[in-house]
C-alpha cells in the first residue's frame, strides 16, 4: 500500500457520494482520475486490505436480529468446533479470542426466533454451552482506521 | 418511490457484495433490481440519511491494515451508571464500538463492551487503561481479550436474512 492508497482508504471509509459518477466525483476529491481510482480499489479488494466496498447497514433496523454469542471450547477441540459454528450461514463473524470463553461469534439472522434457533443447533450439535449477548444500547457506530 | 422492507432488502441485497467498480454503478444496481437509477440514488440516500445504512464506503479489513491488536475490553458496571460510562467511552478515538450487552451468570459477570484496534498490545491495552480512567471506572471488574485467529467476516448477508420475509 503506497501514499495514494492511503489517501484512498482515509478518504473513503464512509461518505461515498450517491451521484451519477460518483467514483469520478470521489476521484476530484482526492485528486485522482476515476479510471484510476476504481483501479485502485479493485486492487485493494483483490489484495484483500478491503473486505467489501459498500453500505454497512443496520440489520435490527431492517426487522432482523443480532446477536454475539460466546463458547468455552476445550483447546483440542477448536478448529472442529470453528468448523461447526462457521458452517451456519447466519454467523456473520467469528474470532478466537485469549480467554475461558475462547470463541465469539456474530449472528445474523431475519428474527429472533430464527437466532433462537441457529444457537440452538450450535448449542446441540456441539455439546457446549451457549453465551447469548444481544446488545442492549449502542454507544457508538463507526469504525474508522487511519491508515 | 417509496421505502418498505422488503424493497430495501432487496436493494441491499444487490449491492452486499459490493457497489460495482464501474464508472456507474448505481446503473448497474438499477438494472439488478429492476428499478430506475434515479429511485436507487434517491433510495440510498434515504436510508443513509434515516441511519438504515450506518456508513457508505469501504468496509476494512483491520489486521490486513496493520491493526494486529484487535481487543474486546469488557467491564462490570452497575446498571445505574453504565449508559453514561458507554457514552463517555464512545466519545474516545481509539473506541471504535461500544455496546451494553447483558451479563450472562455465572460464567460472564460484565454488561459493558468497547472493541478497540491498534497496531500491537501494549498499545491497545495503554489505551484500555486511559479509557477507564477517562470514564471513572478505575478499579471496577475488567478484562481485556485480544484475538487470536479470524475465522470468518462478512456483513449481515440478504440471502439469509430478508427473502423469505420479503
Amino acid at each position: 500500500m503506497d501514499a495514494v492508497d492511503r489517501r484512498i482508504v482515509d478518504a473513503l471509509q464512509g461518505g461515498f457520494p450517491i451521484c451519477p459518477r460518483p467514483y469520478a466525483a470521489a476521484a476530484q476529491r482526492i485528486g485522482l482520475s476515476e479510471d484510476e481510482l476504481i483501479a485502485r480499489l479493485a486492487a485493494l479488494s483483490a489484495g484483500g486490505t478491503i473486505s467489501r466496498f459498500g453500505p454497512l447497514w443496520d440489520v435490527e433496523r431492517l426487522g432482523g436480529a443480532v446477536t454475539l454469542a460466546a463458547i468455552a471450547v476445550p483447546a483440542e477441540r477448536f478448529d472442529d468446533v470453528a468448523a461447526l459454528v462457521n458452517a451456519h450461514p447466519e454467523v456473520a463473524h467469528n474470532y478466537a479470542r485469549e480467554h475461558a470463553l475462547n470463541m465469539w461469534f456474530v449472528v445474523s439472522a431475519e428474527s429472533r426466533a430464527e437466532i433462537d434457533r441457529v444457537l440452538a443447533a450450535i448449542a446441540a450439535e456441539t455439546g457446549l454451552e451457549v453465551l447469548d449477548m444481544p446488545k442492549s444500547e449502542e454507544y457508538f457506530l463507526g469504525l474508522r482506521l487511519a491508515a | 418511490m417509496t421505502g418498505s422492507p422488503a424493497r430495501d432488502r432487496r436493494l441491499l441485497a444487490a449491492i452486499q457484495d459490493g457497489l460495482p467498480l464501474v464508472p456507474t454503478p448505481y446503473a448497474v444496481v438499477a438494472e439488478r433490481v429492476g428499478e430506475t437509477e434515479v429511485a436507487v440514488r434517491d433510495r440510498l440516500r434515504d436510508l443513509i440519511e434515516s441511519g438504515v445504512i450506518r456508513r457508505f464506503g469501504m468496509v476494512l479489513r483491520h489486521h490486513e491494515l496493520g491493526y494486529r491488536a484487535n481487543a474486546m475490553a469488557v467491564w462490570d458496571v452497575p446498571d445505574a451508571r453504565v449508559d453514561a460510562v458507554g457514552e463517555r467511552m464512545a466519545s474516545l478515538p481509539y473506541v471504535t464500538l461500544c455496546y451494553r450487552r447483558p451479563r450472562v451468570w455465572p460464567a460472564w459477570p460484565y454488561n459493558l463492551f468497547c472493541m478497540i484496534h491498534g497496531r500491537d498490545r501494549e498499545t491497545v491495552r495503554g489505551q484500555v487503561a486511559e479509557a477507564a480512567k477517562a470514564a471513572g471506572i478505575e478499579g471496577l471488574r475488567s478484562e481485556v481479550l485480544f484475538s487470536l485467529r479470524r475465522f470468518k467476516q462478512q456483513g449481515a448477508r440478504f440471502d439469509i436474512a430478508g427473502d423469505r420475509a420479503a
